[in-house]
């Protein structure tokens, strides 16, 4: 879409786009491209000098079994938080579009897990899951029986920050299929229901398929938010242990890089990273393309 | 609705009440942590009412007089530079996406497509993506530990551009011709007539973008390295590192009360708002 109306200047235009476009290339375009510069070279311990490698980083990277153990973790991490989100979300949708009365407190209730920060969800899980003080891990105990220990099992440490990690999100995930449910229009639930569709059936022949579009879109973005919005919560909760059973891949980059002062290793993996966000934003907009045809 | 099923109506009241108490759970132990003393808490299960010590410890913890192994600095320090630091990075990034859509829809020039592109782009490059020569751009630039490199940085937002892009292009041209005819420049045209009507789309993205930069963790945790310019979520982080009984967890809750009540507070007063900016840039 263009507009037909324009005003005439030369000078103006730059002037008003100068300050955004001189943060993306002071903060954005060259540190990228220093990444992937980095990516190929190797440098000594003290740095003093650079040795250009080429593509031996990203050798070296997908022959290390740690790399690709995290890449492993990572996979099963987004898609649990993804998956277990939009499911425990949609259902809350569904209930709430029904209901009237007190509508607006559960809503109201339900969107402040969305103000709190990744870290202090964190914090709070921290204290919560604690095996010596922690009320579910004391609660888990005496009324089941079992034995929480996030901090030698990594089943434990996983079920930890996906819970985290679900419980932040799904604020989000509610939000946007209450507004798809509500956009689907009354007419068609209510030519189901004459033609004698019960509730179960009107919601899967009707509202779900309508609503794919939705889910795809949350799909992507939950991903997207697993992979690097949840750093947080990890280095608040389980610092990528124990040993390295939760490190995934934006935790990784930031401890062998920034704390472990390897660049072209971390060079290389932010170049990897960089290549997962460009697919999922691509996926995105065809969704985005896609909806614009309705 | 269609029809009216009374066990269908009690079972979605059940859910919701379900879905309320799953979410209200965590808020409510950190709350009442926050109101005992560290030993009262350390007794395993700790209480689950509140307790007498609330105005003890949340001015311990805004005053940094607590005893826990971790980090002890003062919150109400920490407080001002979250508050700073997201106020900035909001109004920063509404003014320049504002500036920068403007010229992307109401002017032609050459490469416009391509400052398009540009801005586009940055959607594929997170923080977390180039951690490393962003830390050095900013220690070069010698901005570490201050305000504009924990701002800055993050001003840029194609999200906020391309909200603003949608909304304009929406705008009638008439309005354009009027203005014209009435003699009224592009920077007239765009204070006295575009502003005004962006109104709802700006209240939307305050509300996002506040919270948005109340919650950036990463990026001040490796361009700080003082607790004078830790910002609340960065210092929480500091504060739990003295382990599970070294902590004075008393404190800690305070504290992660004190830092999620801004933006639940600018959630709840602005959630009209905020669903549709959010629905919205859905980008």
């Amino acid at each position: 879409m263009e507009k037909r109306v324009r005003f005439d200047s030369q000078v103006l235009p730059w002037m008003l786009v100068a300050p955004q476009l001189a943060i993306c290339a002071v903060f954005f375009f060259w540190p990228a491209a220093q990444a992937l510069l980095q990516s190929m070279q190797v440098q000594d311990s003290f740095g003093l000098s650079t040795e250009w490698v080429g593509l031996e980083n990203f050798k070296t990277l997908f022959n290390d079994s740690a790399y690709l153990e995290s890449f492993k973790v990572t996979a099963v991490f987004s898609l649990l938080v993804a998956v277990l989100g939009i499911a425990l979300s949609l259902m809350l949708a569904i209930f709430a579009d029904r209901i009237v009365r007190g509508a607006l407190f559960y809503k109201t209730m339900l969107i402040i897990p969305y103000a709190v920060a990744p870290v202090v969800t964190g914090v709070l899980w921290v204290f919560m899951f604690s095996p010596s003080i922690g009320v579910v891990a004391y609660g888990l105990d005496h009324v089941f029986g079992f034995q929480w220990n996030h901090l030698l099992n990594s089943t434990h440490a996983m079920t930890m920050i996906v819970t985290a990690a679900v419980w932040k999100q799904i604020s989000y995930n509610f939000l946007f299929f209450l507004a798809g449910l509500q956009s689907i229009p009354k007419s068609l639930i209510e030519a189901a229901a004459i033609d004698g569709a019960r509730p179960w059936r009107r919601f899967w022949t009707i509202q779900f398929p309508l609503l794919s579009p939705t889910t795809f879109f949350l799909l992507v973005i939950n991903m997207v938010y697993a992979f690097f919005d949840t750093f947080a919560i990890i280095d608040a909760t389980t610092h990528g242990g124990p040993g390295r059973d939760t490190a995934i891949l934006v935790y990784k980059v930031y401890q062998d890089g920034f704390k472990g002062g390897d660049l072209g290793g971390s060079a290389a993996q932010s170049t990897v990273l960089m290549l997962i966000v460009i697919t999922l934003t691509v996926l995105q907009f065809r969704y985005v393309e896609k909806k614009v045809q309705y | 609705m269609v029809e009216r099923r009374s066990t269908l109506g009690i079972l979605a009241h059940a859910v919701m009440i379900l879905g309320v108490l799953i979410v209200a759970f965590p808020l409510y132990i950190a709350f009442i942590a926050s109101t005992h003393t560290s030993q009262a808490i350390l007794q395993v299960p700790m209480p689950m009412s509140p307790g007498g010590h609330f105005w003890e410890n949340y001015l311990a913890a805004l005053n940094g007089h607590g005893g826990g192994a971790g980090s002890n600095a003062p919150v109400a320090r920490m407080m001002w530079v979250s508050l700073v630091t997201a106020l900035v990075i909001t109004f920063g990034k509404i003014a320049i996406s504002l500036l920068s859509a403007f010229a992307l829809v109401y002017f032609r020039f050459p490469l416009r497509g391509l400052v398009f592109w540009a801005i586009f782009v940055t959607l594929m490059l997170p923080v977390e993506v180039r951690i490393s020569p962003t830390y050095k751009v900013v220690s070069d630039l010698g901005m570490l530990n201050t305000y504009a490199g924990l701002t800055v940085p993050l001003i840029a937002s194609a999200t906020a551009t391309f909200l603003f892009r949608q909304f304009f292009l929406t705008v009638p041209d008439e309005l354009v011709e009027a203005a014209r005819i009435d003699g009224a420049g592009p920077m007239r045209f765009f204070k006295d007539i575009l502003l005004p009507l962006s109104k709802t789309s700006i209240a939307a993205l305050f509300v996002i973008q506040f919270i948005y930069g109340w919650n950036q963790y990463l990026w001040p945790l490796i361009a700080t390295t003082g607790e004078q310019m830790y910002p609340v979520v960065v210092g929480i982080r500091m504060m739990i590192a003295g382990g599970d009984s070294g902590n004075e967890w008393n404190i800690v809750m305070a504290t992660a009360i004190l830092a999620m009540l801004p933006p639940a507070i600018v959630v709840i007063l602005m959630q009209r708002w905020f669903v549709k900016g959010l629905v919205d840039t859905e980008k």
